[in-house]
């Protein structure tokens, strides 16, 4: 079995066994996916077959055209939601990592008054959803005017606590010689942060990114926002299956861009967000 | 003592912080200490600043706002009235649809809590027996639905209440049932079916923190046992691999938690909402129809504190267990 580490404590049959189970339920969650795959490619007449057949016959690029055509067309351009999430999506990610950061660099190699409580809260934070603060959430929304605007989104993005936590976690393991000696040269915390830290966290940036990512390109332009043409390309693909099945296709062929870009990212990215996750214990 | 004494002076000019919180521990000098330290701390908490205020606006001023206006009356037109515990005694004596959605926010958090926390472990242990192509590749595919955006829609072809969905299509192919089965509209099964679809998604970032805790085990510590008499993989997984990876099972233990108390989305991409006779009513769509439905502010923020009280209890309790096993 070339497949399979030699190690210690392992028998073959009940390695078999293990295996076949994983690939039982890897198929389970696997299939959903690759029915998404095949329903982008289908022809107008296999979407709509009876009884339903799960992988594509004819393979077509139709789907794409029609999104093409679609896009052109209707009232608010579908270029439009495009633009609306990279934005989103963009802003929101690449702020999420630089703020958090920023406010784990401190927290990971320094003691100062109040930073234990500090980490204690955003700790706490983890162990609630952000349903809880919808409704105030709303109050400080209009206050700040931010309703209908995108800020809405992106700036509570930002600080996400759990990128936070794992940038700490990951930074702890930064040798202290490493800024010391860069503090011996004259160099200031923020010049350390910029040019020292920074560089060397680099898998946890992306880390963060892959788990900002996702949530704000399949973010429906959530409670905030009412502008059609401020509207996300998720809202529009919600919007497009509600369409009925005039759209089917249109509709398979968005929800494959949705999925393929975090994926994407993901498989790009894997090994160093499990080196980032290894760090990502709670200790006491 | 004389030789204290002498000392003292060059002491106090290399370290004047120092002398002082020796010799005199009185409550000046810890103002003063303190002073000094938050200068000292001027930089981190400028670089800290911009992320804490983002929180701090967010997070921890809306929970406050929120358990405080959990004890008002407020429609966002007119004055927060005072209630007292109104709103509590109104939500548990007789408000039967939250007891729905209480009910079937504690199914989902027993049932998808513990099974995804299991699956996101067990998964993890078996794909990190294989070798690192094959491993990358399965991780791929365990971890690909939680962030394929909201692809979970596909569910809803899939249990579609016509013959043209696939289940209903393969179960009358196959002579189980003769009608379609009204999957997402009928009482019986839309709590099973969004269990199902939630397990599915819930392969996250506990999941990926597993893989990572697993490879980083000592490998010498496997080897040890070896020759401490541990035969099987059942036993190295007792007495090494678990108790290696405690960090990371409390970590993912939260994640799971907070996550199985939350469920709403799924509930109402497949559902509807409300769902039939509020089947996959949870608190959180509860929240949502007193929240942004009916402007009962003063109201939804009682369910919302609710909802925070039963995530955080549930999360100290069970970090409380967890922290006492194998010690």
């Amino acid at each position: 079995m070339a497949l399979i580490k030699k190690r210690l404590n392992r028998s073959l049959p009940v390695s078999l066994m293990l295996f076949l189970f994983l690939a039982l339920f890897g198929a389970f969650m696997a299939l959903p996916l690759v029915y998404a795959v095949n329903n982008a490619f289908k022809p107008l007449d296999e979407l709509f077959i009876f009884p339903p057949r799960f992988f594509v016959r004819n393979p077509t690029l139709d789907n794409f055209f029609d999104l093409a055509a679609v896009m052109g067309d209707s009232w608010v351009p579908l270029s439009r939601y495009f633009f609306n999430t990279i934005v989103i999506t963009l802003f929101g990610t690449v702020g999420h990592i630089i703020l958090a950061s920023m406010a784990a660099y401190p927290l990971a190699k320094y003691k100062f008054p109040g930073s234990s409580a500090i980490f204690r809260v955003v700790v706490l934070s983890l162990m609630f959803s952000p349903h809880v603060t919808a409704i105030p959430n709303y109050m400080v929304m209009s206050r700040l005017g931010w309703i209908d605007t995108h800020l809405s989104l992106i700036v509570p993005a930002m600080a996400f606590p759990l990128g936070l936590f794992l940038m700490k976690q990951f930074m702890e393991q930064l040798p202290d010689a490493m800024l010391e000696a860069a503090k011996i040269d004259g160099a200031s915390e923020y010049r350390i942060f910029w040019k020292i830290v920074m560089p060397n966290v680099k898998p946890a940036w992306l880390t963060l990114l892959i788990l900002q990512f996702p949530v704000l390109w399949g973010t429906n332009g959530g409670d905030f926002v009412y502008s059609e043409e401020l509207k996300t390309l998720n809202y529009a693909l919600q919007q497009i299956i509600l369409g009925g099945i005039a759209r089917a296709g249109v509709g398979a062929a968005v929800a494959l861009i949705l999925m393929v870009v975090p994926i994407t990212l993901f498989i790009i990215s894997q090994s160093n967000v499990i080196q980032t996750m290894s760090s990502s214990g709670m200790k006491d | 003592m004389q030789a204290e004494q002498m000392e003292q002076p060059i002491e106090s000019t290399v370290y004047p912080k120092k002398k002082v919180k020796v010799n005199h521990p009185n409550k000046r000098s810890k103002m003063n200490r303190f002073k000094s330290e938050l200068k000292r701390g001027k930089h981190y908490y400028i670089l800290m600043a911009p992320y804490m205020i983002i929180f701090a606006l967010f997070t921890v001023v809306p929970v406050i706002v929120s358990l405080f206006l959990s004890f008002f009356s407020f429609n966002m037109l007119e004055l927060p009235q005072f209630v007292g515990w109104g709103n509590y005694s109104r939500l548990f004596l007789s408000d039967d649809v939250f007891m729905i959605a209480l009910k079937n926010t504690l199914v989902f958090a027993v049932i998808t809590g513990p099974l995804s926390y299991l699956a996101c472990f067990l998964f993890a242990w078996i794909i990190n027996e294989l070798s690192p192509k094959i491993r990358a590749f399965m991780t791929v595919i365990f971890y690909a639905p939680s962030i394929a955006g909201n692809v979970f829609f596909i569910w809803l072809i899939i249990f579609s209440g016509d013959a043209y969905g696939y289940l209903n299509g393969f179960l009358m192919r196959t002579g189980i049932i003769l009608e379609p089965i009204q999957w997402l509209r009928d009482e019986q099964y839309v709590l099973g079916v969004v269990i199902l679809v939630q397990l599915w998604l819930s392969l996250g970032t506990s999941f990926l923190a597993f893989i990572a805790g697993l490879q980083t085990i000592d490998h010498s510590l496997v080897e040890a046992g070896a020759v401490d008499g541990i035969k099987n993989r059942w036993q190295e997984l007792w007495y090494i691999t678990l108790p290696s990876m405690k960090p990371q099972l409390l970590f993912g233990a939260v994640l799971q938690i907070t996550q199985s108390f939350a469920v709403a989305d799924i509930s109402i991409a497949l559902a509807g909402f409300p769902s039939v006779n509020y089947a996959a009513h949870t608190v959180v769509t509860h929240l949502m129809d007193y929240g942004t439905i009916r402007f009962e502010m003063g109201y939804a923020s009682a369910i919302a504190t609710v909802l925070f009280g039963l995530m955080l209890g549930t999360n100290m309790l069970i970090q409380k267990l967890l922290r006492k096993v194998g010690t």
